[in-house]
């Protein structure tokens, strides 16, 4: 058994009425490996991103979670699901939870924690993101950039086995990205295994051991951050790269 | 006339209150969990579940509630004599507490649905992502955001249903507004009566209306329920 793989996407398939959303998708990631997936908008990067830990129900095509294979109608997905962390480009903080309550309750209800084991936990991966003063605010009471961090922090708390981020910066002022992807990086850095969605050029480069460049469906392109960036194969790569830097001035 | 009420009237006018604030309590809370459960049946249960919910919700919306209590006050006791189901010969009061719950049941959902529709979706993904089950997502995010964000609405369902009470005195129960009538009656002190009894009905509607300001307030949380908009609409 391939040991250190701990996400594999094998031919994924998955269309919305007659349009074919995702046409053969497959990769892998290994480890503590950090992947970047990059590409146009309406790509299907979000619709993949979701089919790893089925909110979305892929049409066909094969998805492991180390040996596990998680598309399998004999799986229970909430057991896998416990082992994905998924952060959202909006957050989608619990409203009526304080920061602690938000990262404690999946811990109490779903991994069955008691309240002490749990408040211990989550203050921990507050103090990680850097909130542990504002384990008491309510998402109302936090900047964007501090719900996203606690947001990371709820899904760290689940101890999960990858985690997977859609666009967690693109709903964010440009000055409060940088903490964001502060927490992010250092988590790439203590090994965590990590698909990030982004539009963040300059953190895929820097942080990111893989990058995909994926276009309508289809993977276009896929390697190591300085070949995708530095030395693009596909045209259409080229294309987008140059677009992008248009837009935002270049990999920051 | 007289411009002091008699103690006999006044323990007469209590006891009709005490009934009025009984049958209401009790109908409030028979529709408000029919009404829940009515709204997240329409709301997160399977088609089929959801359709029955509706018409549910159409057909008592659409039933007077004088009518409501007399159908089902004289179709109970038939059922029961007719089928000899004993325990369904049920006393007036409780009659009239099913009749006005179910009536209010169908309000109550619609006011649950629509505090549900104001909960932001990404939530219960974000609750499904971290291994919840789909009831837990709704027991743990969905019911406690609802039930503050129903508080104003039902605000508004208190003070309809305290009034329609009344209704009961033609199933034989003799309530506030009742009571008033008969004293009324007896003593021809018409006036004086009348405002009494109105003015119970304000201080009722004031007390209920303070207390469910004061849940609102106390299970507040800053940015999801009406923390003192008040002080925002001073300023614009
Ligand atoms: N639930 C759905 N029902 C129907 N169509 C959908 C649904 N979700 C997504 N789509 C469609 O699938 C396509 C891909 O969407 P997806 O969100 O995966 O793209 P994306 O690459 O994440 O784009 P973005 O960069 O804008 O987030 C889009 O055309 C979108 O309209
Ligand atoms: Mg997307």
């Amino acid at each position: 058994m391939s040991s250190n793989i701990v996400v594999r996407v094998e031919d994924l398939h998955k269309r919305y009425g007659n349009e074919e959303i995702l046409k053969g998708v497959s990769f892998t990631v290994r480890q503590g490996e950090a992947l970047a997936i990059i590409g146009p908008s309406g790509t299907g990067k979000s619709t993949l991103l979701r089919c790893i830990n089925r909110l979305t129900e892929p049409d066909r095509g094969r998805i492991f979670l180390e040996d596990t294979e998680i598309t399998s109608p004999h799986v229970d997905i909430n057991k896998i699901r416990q082992q994905i962390g998924f952060v959202f480009q909006d957050f989608n903080l619990f409203a009526h939870l304080t920061a602690l309550d938000n990262v404690r309750l999946g811990l109490m209800k779903v991994k069955g924690f008691s309240k002490k084991e749990a408040t211990e936990r989550a203050m921990h991966e507050l103090a990680r993101v850097g909130l542990a003063e504002k384990a008491h605010a309510y998402p109302a009471q936090l900047s964007g950039g501090q719900q996203q961090r606690v947001s990371i922090a709820r899904a760290l708390a689940m101890d999960p086995k990858v985690m997977l981020f859609d666009e967690p910066t693109s709903a964010l002022d440009p000055e409060l990205i940088g903490e964001v992807l502060q927490v992010m990086q250092e988590l790439a850095e203590e090994g965590m295994t990590m698909i990030v969605v982004t539009h963040e050029m300059g953190f895929a480069r820097s942080v990111c051991d893989e990058v995909i460049f994926m276009e309508k469906g289809v993977i276009v392109e896929q390697g190591p951050p300085e070949q995708v960036f530095l030395n693009p194969q596909q045209p259409r790569t080229r294309q987008f790269l140059g677009k992008i830097s248009e837009l935002y001035g270049g990999a920051r | 006339m007289s411009v002091i009420l008699s103690w006999d009237t006044w323990r007469l006018l209590l006891a009709g209150t005490v009934v009025t604030v009984e049958l209401t309590a009790s109908l409030l809370a028979v529709g408000l969990v029919l009404g829940v459960l009515v709204a997240l049946g329409q709301a997160y249960g399977p088609r089929p579940l959801a359709a029955l919910c509706s018409s549910y919700e159409r057909f008592f919306r659409a039933m007077p509630i004088l009518v409501l209590l007399i159908v089902l006050n004289y179709g109970l006791a038939f059922l029961a004599s007719t089928y000899e189901l004993l325990w369904l010969r049920l006393p007036a009061f409780a009659v009239a507490v099913l009749a006005f719950g179910l009536h209010s049941s169908a309000y109550q959902s619609q006011i649950f649905r629509g505090a549900i529709r104001a909960i932001k979706p990404g939530q219960l993904l974000a609750a499904r992502a971290l291994g919840m089950t789909r009831w837990q997502a709704i027991r743990y995010i969905v019911l406690p955001q609802a039930l503050r964000l129903a508080i104003p609405g039902w605000s508004n369902e208190y003070s309809g249903v305290l009034k329609d009470t009344s209704f009961v005195f033609a199933i034989g129960v003799t309530e506030l507004t009742r009571q008033g009538w008969q004293i009324m009656q007896r003593t021809r002190e018409v006036f004086l009566i009348f405002i009494t009894v109105a003015l119970i009905y304000l201080v009722l509607t004031y007390l209920g209306t303070w207390l469910l300001e004061w849940v609102e307030r106390r299970w507040g949380v800053p940015g999801l329920t009406g923390q003192r908009q008040e002080e925002y609409g001073r300023v614009i």
